[in-house]
């Protein structure tokens, strides 16, 4: 792989940028590998990457049933934060964070992480205690957060409304490094890394089935024929519960469309994420000017990628009050992703049943910014078959009542 | 935008007079069960990409429970029944089969 540097673009400048290599090669599926990742979205990409960098396991295929990044890696908000009140899970979304600040050097490949400020609002008295409470729960667990008054919330967005009549803006946690990032271009990093260890990515290859012979996984049946493997990973997202049917376990997840919409661009505003828990709606501002706004999610099984209009109408209705600037902008796209929720909304990270599979899933409405985390830890869990990350995301804590219960502690807009 | 139509007042209900409520027809367990029984029902849950069964509440009309048959593939709705409904009438099953041949039926 060539790198890429200031030295390559202004060699490719002067021959017409025709010696830019492909990012990543597409191979035809081998008969056998080492390890199996299925989905090659930013999770399962981060997965193989780390098990090559971390462990040397170089003999991987990430097969996917579209295209690499096409589900909802391509599909969110962008977010990147690890203000969680339960440990485990400020662990693993601090592990991601810090991994993001350093993603574009590790990768050769510009992630444009941003790490440009975050505040979650404090809208009602009840979300104050609750927002105070993380912010000593992440002086404790090394996260650095921080409570700022309302008119240091408008010092950083002076577009906001700090008085308004139902909602007016209490005050604020805040972290300052919490920020965005380009969300395909860490798919892409990551497959290219992939790619460069000899790692095979294999689009356009469904999983039909998986074999196994006693209790031991064997390899899986695809629309481009057999693979066998030693170690299957099923890091796929929204079908999580289809993939684990045909290993034979089931999932304590349920599917449910999650929307997010952009503006038409207008010139710089807000260089911070604002997430308005109470409201239900968060924004930042792409690089290209468009607001970009998150909402909730439907209260309904849903496979469909396709949400319900009053979600998103609920959302704005509840933005606009706060930030009456963007009342007369045009909302130029709209789209939706299959998010899997799991019972107590945090993902699970874990051995299966199915003796050397593993699954990583069920991240819910916030998995973009764990994708780093996420890949460190299943990669370890996967090659050494325990990992202190993920140690407490084991799909078992459900039958032992050992939630990690983010659901309660972070309200919404998780 | 989905409609439903409450079998209780007859009302084709959209979306915005409906509060969902999670899959139909889950059997309860509680004191004196085992660990897996009290795991099926407090979590595991079916979440098919095709035909689901679903309660549902007509919150903004008549106020009460009901059930619903729709697929989450196509977000098509099949029928509504009364949740006192120990499992899906007959013939809401026979008019899902002759619309989706390939499915299972009801498990």
């Amino acid at each position: 792989m060539k790198r890429y540097s200031v030295f390559a673009i202004a060699r490719e400048a002067l021959r017409y940028h025709e010696g830019w290599e492909r990012a990543w090669r597409a191979p035809q599926p081998k008969s056998a590998y080492d390890v199996v990742i299925v989905g090659a979205g930013g999770h399962g990409l981060a997965t193989a990457y780390y098990l090559g960098k971390n462990f040397g396991i170089t003999n991987v295929a990430v097969i996917e049933k579209g295209w690499l990044g096409g589900g909802n890696t391509g599909r969110n908000t962008t977010i990147i934060r690890s203000n969680y009140l339960q440990d485990p899970s400020a662990a693993i979304y601090e592990k991601a964070r810090s991994l993001y600040e350093t993603l574009s050097q590790d990768l050769n490949y510009n992630v444009m992480f941003s790490p440009r400020g975050l505040l979650m609002l404090a809208q009602t008295h009840h979300e104050v205690r609750g927002y105070l409470r993380t912010v000593h729960a992440n002086t404790l667990q090394g996260v650095a957060t921080e409570w700022i008054e309302p008119a240091k919330v408008k010092e950083l967005v002076p577009i906001i409304n700090i008085d308004g009549p139902r909602y007016p803006v209490l005050g604020a946690l805040y972290q300052a490094r919490g920020g965005t990032a380009r969300h395909d271009a860490v798919a892409w990093g990551y497959a290219r890394a992939c790619s460069d260890m000899g790692m095979d990515i294999i689009q356009q290859c469904e999983v039909t089935g998986v074999r196994s012979e006693g209790g031991q996984v064997t390899g899986v049946e695809t629309t481009r024929g057999a693979i066998a493997c030693k170690k299957l990973g099923i890091v796929v997202a929204g079908h999580s519960g289809q993939v684990a049917e045909m290993a034979g376990f089931r999932l304590p997840v349920e599917a449910v469309a999650l929307q997010a919409l952009v503006s038409e661009p207008i010139k710089p505003c807000m260089d911070v994420v604002v997430m308005a828990n109470t409201v239900h709606g968060y924004m930042s501002q792409s690089d290209k000017g468009e607001m970009v706004i998150g909402g909730g999610t439907d209260g309904f099984n849903n496979f469909t990628q396709r949400g319900s209009f009053q979600h998103i109408e609920e959302t704005l209705r509840a933005l606009i009050e706060t930030f009456p600037i963007i009342s007369r902008l045009k909302m130029l796209r709209q789209w939706g992703g299959i998010v899997d929720m799991t019972g107590d909304r945090s993902p699970i990270i874990s051995k299966t049943p199915l003796g050397n599979c593993f699954i990583n899933c069920g991240w819910g409405t916030g998995g973009f910014k764990a994708i780093p985390g996420s890949g460190w830890a299943m990669a370890e869990l996967m090659a050494k078959g325990h990992s202190p990350l993920a140690a407490d995301f084991g799909m078992e804590r459900f039958r032992e009542g050992r939630f990690i219960d983010e659901s309660v502690a972070a309200g919404v807009a998780h | 935008m989905l409609t439903l139509t409450c079998p209780y007042c007859g009302v084709k209900a959209e979306e915005t007079e409906l509060a969902p409520g999670g899959e139909a027809h889950l059997k309860r367990f509680g004191p004196g069960s085992t660990d897996d029984e009290y795991e099926s029902y407090m979590f595991a849950r079916k979440n098919p990409k095709g035909v689901h069964f679903e309660r549902w509440r007509h919150a903004y009309g008549c106020g009460k429970w009901f059930l619903a048959a729709r697929c989450t593939a196509t977000l098509e709705v099949f029928g509504t029944y009364p949740a006192q409904s120990k499992e899906p009438p007959a013939e809401l099953i026979a008019a899902i089969k002759a619309k989706r041949p390939g499915w299972e039926g009801y498990k």
